[in-house]
């Protein structure tokens, strides 16, 4: 009998890693606990321990592979000497391990799907590395562009987002900051007023809370409150919303909190593509940009625009399946589920749904909605966000005042529970909005 | 010790006299109800704004609390529009639309006015952090309440100015009162410049009724700041005469403690070392007096014969 040692899950988002070195070698005793290779995750390099003990029997990649998937077995060891006692406690290991493993499994296979819709051409790059390559490109360009946040420079990243910057532009622009979120912010919006461009990264939103003030009374309220002197060329960007079981602190999707904020302007990326433009967008802008990325979408490949100039303009959406039965609004990471519950209804419904991803939340494409439900006459909108006062809330009432007559049913809105994310797995599940609520709410406003 | 000439004596007692005035004559319009909403006198702390003024270099930086209209006079703002601003109306200095706590002039680096307490402190942290990355030898005042020195964010700028030696000069205006509570209700250990000490932050006391200490501690301090060796501490100890804001009737504190300080007052300081030092007599001094009660009244007819916004400004300035 041998046992099978897979490649594990190191971050609640990783869905591959790479193998890059060896530890132990065929034939060589191995005790639990033991250290048998270093793997290269999409956050860091981590080592791997043996969960039990006995003899490699067989390795089964080799140092340099990369992608390989969560779960797959990397080695092979025989477990002859392993006696009773032990045995239990490593089939116990082993069931916890395996609990974990399906969680992401089930993420992993949500991730597959994207991969399917969006892969278009030859040369494609992960959402993390578009948005690392459009600061680079924007920070070789301006010099007065630099990047401050927690672990975004010797680090390279909590999320390897700022990979290779701190070697390519130096200390004085990529800056480490101590866990001060109120004070560098304050910090960074005080140096915009001054005329640089700060990227402010913040290693998830949810700690944007803490620098909440600074953000709205002082980035996005200035220019007002100046006459028009002193504007803050400024971008506050990093992950929102959930990601996997980081439970509620850590999961949180802050982007109606911002889009409410005269002065400021939103943005939340759904693919490679779109972040390159958008966040250069951003980069330019001479306002407080929010720019809201998402954990879960970092290893996303796409294609990117190789011009770098590439920009999406603030407030225009993308129609990115374009339909006639009903229109689906959404934004971010909810792209995917949308497009995802589109095809089952084409194929079992033969409904034809228009999806529209929103791209920026503030300003807020109307037209594009507008004119969308003229044609469909049905809309629902899907988000992450809690659903009270949301982003939806907003379209509902963008579509009653101006496309009131063209509505054939009530307008539905898809949102997470109205309640704190558990930190469950099964219950994550069912807090976050899945791909069967989006074609129940479409079948719902089609009265199927 | 800085050398003062005889017009930097002049010129001392003029805008210390002009605050004054400019600020007795916002209370009157205050309760006319031209001026609306909160509005913070700066009487009695004249000295510590001119005091530091005098040693600050053109294109230095100066960010403050919402107590602000004392900060503009002394950096040759314009009365006229900083009135206009007061009283709501479209030649203040924010078009109307900041108001007493929020005024600001990006051409004499002025960086406000902020309504937030403590939140300039991180700004103008930052203000200076953008001195030293365009290594342009300024310096950033940061003038921080004594009730901010309880926030939280203060200690978070601390850290990062001392962290990367940032060119910024605090300057704690400690006029004893946050608000309605004394600095011993709300501080737990005494010298609020001590503070800085846990992040190696230098600092010291300064008699902020005393314009020449003022002076001397600003001159020396905001060398050091400039020298490249990180920030500095300046407590200024000082002490307003009327309420927290227009509508405080100050009963927390006794007729006594108001008196006493009256007696010290930073103008009469200013006044009776221009009359022993012979710069100028008692006549001359009344006759600067005179012609400043004269700018203030143009400033305030200024700012009432003006217009007020018009309503498509509602819409202007939110973004770029």
């Amino acid at each position: 009998m041998s046992i099978e040692i897979l490649m594990p899950a190191l971050s609640p988002t990783m869905t591959e890693g790479n193998l890059t070195k060896w530890l132990v070698s065929e034939g060589q005793e191995v005790k639990a606990g033991d250290v048998i290779a270093e793997i290269e995750t999409d956050k860091a390099t981590m080592e791997v321990e043996a969960v039990d003990e006995g003899i490699v029997k067989k390795l089964l990649f080799k140092e340099g592979d990369v992608n390989i998937p969560v779960n797959k077995p990397i080695a092979l060891i025989s477990d002859q000497q392993i006696s009773k006692p032990k045995k239990i406690e490593s089939k116990k290991k082993n069931e916890v391990k395996q609990k974990t493993l399906e969680s992401i499994e089930s993420k992993q296979s949500e991730n597959q799907l994207l991969k399917e819709d969006f892969i278009v051409g030859e040369e494609q790059i992960t959402m993390r590395e578009a948005i690392r390559d459009t600061i680079a490109e924007e920070m070789r360009k301006d010099k007065k562009v630099f990047i401050l946040g927690e672990e975004v420079a010797e680090y390279q990243g909590a999320y390897k987002v700022t990979q290779g910057l701190l070697e390519d532009f130096g200390e004085k622009r990529v800056i480490d900051t101590p866990i001060s979120e109120q004070g560098f912010t304050g910090l960074a919006v005080g140096a915009a007023f001054k005329g640089l461009t700060p990227i402010v990264e913040f290693m998830t939103f949810n700690f944007s809370m803490q620098a909440i003030d600074q953000i709205i009374n002082s980035a996005a309220k200035t220019l007002y409150m100046s006459g028009g002197q002193i504007n803050c060329p400024i971008v506050f960007r990093g992950p929102n919303g959930a990601a996997a079981q980081v439970a509620a602190q850590h999961s949180q999707d802050f982007s109606s909190w911002y889009a409410q904020v005269p002065g400021l302007k939103v943005l939340a990326p759904s693919t490679p593509f779109n972040a390159k433009g958008l966040l250069r967008s951003a980069i330019r802008d001479p306002n407080p940009v929010i720019f809201l990325e998402n954990e879960i979408l970092y290893g996303l490949r796409g294609e990117v625009s190789s011009d770098d100039n590439f920009t999406i303009p603030f407030g225009k959406a993308n129609i990115v399946k374009a339909g006639t039965d009903t229109t689906i609004v959404t934004y971010s990471i909810m792209l995917q589920k949308s497009l995802e519950a589109a095809k089952i209804l084409k194929n079992d419904f033969d409904l034809d749904i228009e999806v529209i991803d929103l791209q920026s939340l503030r300003p807020l494409d109307s037209e594009t909605i507008i004119n969308s439900v003229k044609k469909t006459n049905r809309i629902i909108t899907v988000e992450e966000s809690w659903p009270v006062a949301s982003i939806g809330s907003e379209v509902v009432n963008i579509v009653q005042k101006n496309a009131f007559d063209y509505l054939d049913a009530p307008i539905i809105k898809v949102n997470s529970a109205d309640v704190p994310m558990p930190y469950s797995s099964s219950l994550e599940k069912l807090y976050l909005p899945q791909t069967d609520d989006i074609v129940k709410a479409v079948k719902e406003v089609n009265y199927i | 010790m800085k050398k003062l000439t005889k017009s930097d004596h002049l010129k001392i007692y003029s805008y210390m006299l002009k605050i004054r005035r400019f600020e007795e004559r916002s209370s009157q319009l205050y309760g006319m109800g031209h001026i609306g909403g909160f509005c913070h006198l700066y009487i009695g702390q004249e000295a510590v704004v001119v005091g530091v003024l005098m040693t600050i270099k053109k294109n230095d930086s100066v960010v403050t609390t919402y107590r602000d209209h004392g900060h503009m006079i002394a950096r040759g703002l314009d009365p006229k529009r900083i009135m206009a601003e007061l009283t709501g109306r479209a030649d203040g200095y924010s078009s109307g639309k900041g108001g007493s706590m929020h005024m600001f002039s990006k051409e004499n680096n002025f960086y406000g006015g902020h309504g937030i307490v403590g939140a300039q402190v991180p700004i103008g942290t930052g203000i200076a952090f953008t001195h030293k990355y365009n290594g342009d030898k300024n310096i950033c005042r940061t003038y921080i309440g004594d009730g901010a020195m309880n926030n939280g964010q203060v200690f978070e700028a601390f850290n990062l100015a001392a962290l990367w030696k940032l060119p910024v000069l605090y300057i704690i205006e400690n006029n004893k009162y946050g608000m309605g509570t004394s600095v011993e209700r709300a501080a737990a250990g005494s010298d609020l410049y001590k503070r800085g000490e846990a992040f190696g932050i230098k600092g010291e006391i300064v008699d902020g009724m005393n314009v020449y200490s003022i002076i001397n501690a600003a001159d020396k301090a905001g060398e050091y700041v400039r020298s490249g060796k990180g920030p500095y501490i300046l407590e200024v100890q000082t002490y307003r005469y009327r309420g927290h804001s227009m509508s405080d009737p100050a009963k927390y504190r006794t007729k006594t403690e108001l008196e006493e300080y009256k007696n010290s007052d930073p103008i009469e300081v200013v006044k009776n070392e221009i009359i022993k030092k012979k710069i100028a007599s008692n006549n001359e001094l009344e006759k600067i007096g005179k012609e400043i009660i004269e700018e203030v009244k143009l400033a305030a007819d200024f700012a009432l014969e003006s217009n007020f916004p018009e309503n498509k400004e509602l819409y202007t300035d939110v973004y770029l």
